[in-house]
C-alpha cells in the first residue's frame, strides 16, 4: 500500500469513528472527527521521539578538547594501524565514545575520572600531565593497568578504567567500516545459503546427516511456489 | 481496496482490539467472510517494505550507538519492535516480593515484529497435562480439534522443518529447512554423545514462496528487523495488510482501548478508546468484540470494563480473569570453540534464527520437575554490533596463537587487535525455553492506585516461580554444560547456581505469557468456553495467548494463530446463524 492509500484509509477511519466523549467536562459531548496527523517517513524506522532523542544526544558535547586529545591517543594504543586495517582513531572511535557516554550516562563519570586518573598518576610519577609525558612514560603507566590478572592492587582504579576503554574502543572499531574490513566480514547482504563450504566441512571432519540431504533447501528450486500433497509432503 | 464510510455511531460487524498474531488472523478470516471489521491498534502503522520503515540490511554504523539497545528497543537499535518492558507513560506495578516484566510492542503487527519465528505445534500431550502429571488442568479441546487449523496455518503462512514422527512434536506442511551452520554441527557432535536430539528447526521463514504476495528468504539473518520481502511471518505484513487490501477493514492506529462497552443486557456493544494523537476519547460500535491485545492487555481491558451486569469486570463473574498467568521458563549458557579460532570467512548469515534445535527429549516421570523444555542454539559469524569485542579482560586468555600459546587477559595493541580478529565467530550459546506450571496464585489484577498517561488503571502483577521451574532450570544448566563440553567448547562465565535460581529469567522475560482468560467447560473456573467465547458475554471473544490453559515447552505463536482461526470460524458460523 502506498502512502496516498494509507492517508486515504486513515481519513476513512476518521469518518468511521464515533462520538467524542468529554469525560469530565460539564458541556454536552460534541462530535469530533478523529483524524490523526500522519508525519512523513523517518530514517530507518525511527519514531519521532527517537529522532529527537538522537539529535539531542548528537548536539550535546561531553568530552573537553583536552579529553578528546587524550582519547585519540589512547584508542590508537589499544587498536593501532597494522597491515590489515587502520587505527581506531582513523575509524572514528573517539566520536563513537563521545556519543555512547551520552547515550549511556553511567559511563560518564568513570570515563572522565579515568582520564583524570592518568593525569594524577603521571603527576605523581613524572611531575607532569599525562599527555606531556614521553611516549615511554605514557606506555609505562598503561602497562601497569592493561593486564588485570597481573596488575598491583593499588592500580585497581586504573585497571577498571582501562577495561572500560578497551571495551568501548574494540567495539567501536570492529563495528565500523574499517573493522568490518579487518574481520573480513562477509554477511549483511542478500544471498543464498547453500550450507557450509566443502573445504570447511573437510577441515573439521563433518558430514551432513544422510537422511536430511533430500529435504534441505535446494537453491535451484527455491523460487518455485510450494505445493504439498494431502499428507503434507512437499511436492513442488 | 474497499472503503466503508460510516456515519458516527454506525456499527461495524466486528471490532478487533490488537493487530498481533491473534488479531491479525481474526481480521483476515472475518473480513474474508464478508464482515466489516475495525482493527484497533495502540501503536502506529508499520510496513517494513516501505523504505522509511526499513532497518534491515543496515550495518552497525548506521546507528549512532552501533545497534545497542535502548529503552524502547531492548533487543537493539535495529530491532523492528517498538515498545519494550518499560514504556514511557504506560507503567505497571508488582506486589512486593513477586516479579514479572511485561513486554509490549506498540505498532501494527504487535510483538510478531520481534519474535524469533520459532513455530512449533503443541502436541497431543500438551493439551492434557493434568492427565499425565496431575498438575494444572487439561484443555477442553485436544490436538485433534486444532490440527486442521495448524495444517491451514502452515500453508497460509509457511514454516520450514523436517518430518520427524515424534508423538508430541507433530509434523506439519513444511518448507525445506536450511542446512546447518558450522557451530551447529559442533553442537550436534556434542549432543549426539549424550543422546540429546538435534533436528532441523521449525521457523516461519519462507525458504520457498507460498504465494505471489510474499518473497522468498534472501538469508540476511535479520528477521527481528522485519522483512522488506515479507519472507518471514509478521502479522502486519502477512495478515492485517492483506485483509485491508481485500476486505472491509478499517485500521485505527494510536488508539488505546480503555474498555469494552456493554448494554443493559450485559452484551458487548463496542469499545471506547483514547486517541494517542489528540488524547481524546472515542467510541466504536460493533455486533461482536474480539480481544487480541495480548494475554495481559486483554485481561486488563476486561477487568477495566465494569458495569452493573459485570461489576467485577466483563466476563469475570468467576474471578478468573488475570489468573493462571504463566510465561515460559528460560535459562542460558555460552561457550567458546577454540577449534574455530581464525576460521575461514564466508557469509554464514542464513535465516534469522537457528537452523537446528532440540525438542524436549526426556521422560519427566523420572525427573524432579514435571514439564520439559526445548533448546535454542546461537553463535557463529553473525554481524558484529555494540558489545562485540567486550570482555577481553576476562576471555582473552582462551585465545591462543598459532603455536597454541594463550594470550594474557587484557592488553592492548596489535596483539589485542589480532586476537579479536581471530576470535570472531567462535562463540556459541544455548537457551532453554520450558513449560511452567500454571497457578491460580500467579496473576495480574487492576492496580486501583495507578493510571497510565491515558488515565486507564494499570495492571499489578503477582507472580513467583516454584521449585518445579527452578529444578527445571538446574537441569538446563547441567545439560548445557555437558553439551558445550562435549562439543569441544570452553565454558564461559560461571555456572548459574541456586542464588540466581540457576539463571532462571524473571517471568515475562521470555515473552510467552499466556493463560489470563483461560478456556474451560466449567464457567466457575474458566473465562472462555472451548470456542474462546466469554462464558458470560456471548459476543465477546479472546484470540491472543489469554485462552491457553497451559503453555507447552513450545513458543505460543503458532497455537495463537491456529486458535484464532478456529475462533474466527466459530464467530462466522454464529453470526450467520444470528446467534450473536
Amino acid at each position: 500500500m502506498n502512502r496516498r492509500e494509507n492517508l486515504k484509509l486513515l481519513f476513512t477511519g476518521s469518518l468511521a469513528s464515533g462520538i467524542f466523549m468529554t469525560g469530565c467536562g460539564p458541556e454536552a459531548p460534541k462530535e469530533t472527527l478523529h483524524a490523526p496527523t500522519i508525519g512523513e517517513g523517518t530514517k530507518w524506522g525511527r519514531t519521532p521521539e527517537e529522532l529527537a532523542e538522537n539529535a539531542a544526544l548528537q548536539e550535546d558535547v561531553f568530552f573537553t578538547e583536552d579529553e578528546m586529545k587524550k582519547l585519540n591517543y589512547l584508542v590508537d594504543v589499544i587498536i593501532p594501524k597494522d597491515e590489515t586495517s587502520g587505527s581506531a582513531s582513523e575509524a572514528g572511535v573517539p566520536d563513537f565514545i563521545e556519543f555512547i557516554v551520552k547515550d549511556m550516562p553511567y559511563y560518564k563519570t568513570p570515563m572522565r575520572g579515568g582520564l583524570m586518573w592518568l593525569d594524577t598518576e603521571a603527576q605523581d610519577r613524572y611531575g607532569k600531565a599525562y599527555m606531556e609525558a614521553s611516549e615511554d612514560e605514557r606506555i609505562k603507566i598503561i602497562d601497569d593497568i592493561a593486564y588485570p590478572d597481573q596488575a598491583k592492587p593499588e592500580m585497581a582504579r586504573g585497571v577498571k578504567f582501562f577495561n572500560t576503554l578497551r571495551n568501548l574502543t574494540s567495539t567501536g572499531f570492529f563495528t565500523s567500516p574499517e573493522g568490518f574490513k579487518d574481520l573480513d566480514y562477509k554477511g549483511n547482504t542478500p544471498n543464498v545459503w547453500k550450507g557450509i563450504p566443502d573445504e570447511v566441512m573437510a577441515e573439521h571432519g563433518f558430514k551432513l546427516e544422510e537422511k536430511y540431504l533430500p529435504i534441505y533447501m535446494d537453491p535451484d528450486t527455491r523460487h518455485t511456489l510450494a505445493q504439498w500433497d494431502e499428507e503434507g509432503n512437499l511436492i513442488g | 481496496m474497499s472503503f466503508q464510510i460510516k456515519s458516527p455511531g454506525e456499527a461495524y460487524d466486528v471490532i478487533i482490539v490488537g493487530s498481533g498474531a491473534g488479531g491479525g488472523m481474526a481480521s483476515k478470516i472475518l473480513s474474508e467472510a464478508g464482515f466489516s471489521v475495525a482493527v484497533v491498534e495502540a501503536g502506529g502503522d508499520f510496513d517494513p517494505a516501505k523504505e522509511e520503515d526499513r532497518t534491515q540490511l543496515r550495518p552497525p554504523w548506521e546507528s549512532p550507538r552501533r545497534g545497542a539497545s535502548t529503552r524502547n528497543r531492548p533487543f537493539g537499535d535495529f530491532d523492528a519492535a517498538i515498545g519494550g518492558w518499560d514504556i514511557d507513560g504506560e507503567p505497571y506495578t508488582r506486589t512486593e516480593g513477586t516479579e514479572f516484566d511485561w513486554f509490549r510492542s506498540r505498532m501494527v503487527g504487535g510483538r510478531t515484529n520481534h519474535w524469533g519465528r520459532i513455530s512449533l505445534r503443541f502436541g497431543p500431550n500438551d493439551f492434557k497435562r493434568k492427565s499425565i502429571d496431575g498438575l494444572g488442568d487439561n484443555w477442553p479441546i485436544g490436538y485433534e480439534d486444532i490440527k486442521p487449523y495448524y495444517d491451514k496455518v502452515d500453508q497460509l503462512i509457511g514454516v520450514f522443518g523436517s518430518k520427524e514422527g515424534i508423538l508430541n512434536e507433530p509434523d506439519g506442511y513444511f518448507l525445506p529447512p536450511p542446512k546447518p551452520r558450522l557451530h551447529e554441527l559442533f553442537i550436534k557432535k556434542g549432543a549426539d554423545k549424550m543422546n540429546v536430539p538435534v533436528i532441523p528447526s521449525r521457523l516461519s521463514i519462507l525458504t520457498k514462496p507460498i504465494n505471489n504476495d510474499r518473497g522468498a528468504c534472501f538469508f540476511c539473518n535479520q528477521c527481528n528487523r522485519a522483512c522488506q520481502a515479507y519472507a518471514d511471518f509478521s502479522s502486519g505484513t502477512c495478515l492485517v495488510k492483506p485483509a485491508m487490501k481485500k476486505g472491509k477493514v478499517d485500521l485505527y492506529t494510536h488508539a488505546m482501548v480503555r474498555k469494552v462497552t456493554t448494554d443493559e443486557k450485559g452484551l458487548a456493544t463496542g469499545v471506547s478508546y483514547i486517541s494517542k494523537v489528540d488524547m481524546k476519547e472515542y467510541k466504536l460500535k460493533s455486533r461482536v468484540v474480539v480481544l487480541g491485545a495480548s494475554a495481559c492487555e486483554s485481561a486488563r481491558i476486561m477487568l477495566n470494563s465494569k458495569s452493573s451486569n459485570h461489576p467485577d469486570g466483563l466476563g469475570n463473574g468467576s474471578g478468573m480473569v488475570g489468573r493462571y498467568l504463566h510465561d515460559s521458563t528460560g535459562s542460558d549458557r555460552m561457550g567458546f570453540i577454540p577449534d574455530l579460532l581464525g576460521r575461514k570467512k564466508y557469509n554464514e548469515d542464513g535465516v534469522g534464527g537457528m537452523h537446528v534445535y532440540t525438542p524436549w527429549w526426556l521422560d519427566n516421570s523420572k525427573l524432579n520437575f514435571a514439564r520439559g523444555y526445548h533448546i535454542e542454539y546461537w553463535g557463529g559469524m553473525s554481524m558484529p554490533s555494540y558489545g562485540f569485542g567486550f570482555g577481553m579482560d576476562t576471555i582473552r586468555k582462551y585465545i591462543t596463537d598459532e603455536f597454541g600459546k594463550p594470550s594474557q587477559n587484557g592488553g592492548y595493541g596489535a596483539g589485542l587487535k589480532k586476537d579479536i580478529r581471530s576470535y570472531f565467530g567462535t562463540m556459541v550459546g544455548m537457551s532453554g525455553r520450558g513449560e511452567s506450571i500454571p497457578r491460580y496464585e500467579n496473576y495480574c489484577e487492576i492496580d486501583n492506585n495507578t493510571v497510565d498517561k491515558y488515565g486507564i488503571p494499570v495492571l499489578k502483577f503477582n507472580y513467583n516461580w516454584t521449585d518445579q521451574e527452578i529444578n527445571q532450570a538446574k537441569h538446563m544448566q547441567d545439560t548445557f554444560e555437558e553439551v558445550l563440553t562435549n562439543s569441544g567448547a570452553v565454558l564461559m562465565g560461571e555456572k548459574a547456581g541456586p542464588d540466581s535460581k540457576y539463571g532462571l529469567h524473571a517471568p515475562g522475560r521470555i515473552i510467552h505469557e499466556v493463560g489470563t482468560t483461560r478456556m474451560g467447560d466449567n464457567p466457575n473456573t474458566s473465562v472462555l468456553n472451548s470456542n474462546c467465547q466469554a462464558h458470560e458475554c456471548k459476543n465477546l471473544f479472546v484470540v491472543d495467548g489469554g485462552p491457553f490453559v497451559s503453555q507447552a515447552d513450545k513458543n505460543p505463536t503458532w497455537t495463537i494463530l491456529a486458535l484464532a482461526w478456529r475462533t474466527s470460524d466459530f464467530i462466522v458460523g454464529e453470526m450467520k446463524k444470528k446467534n450473536i
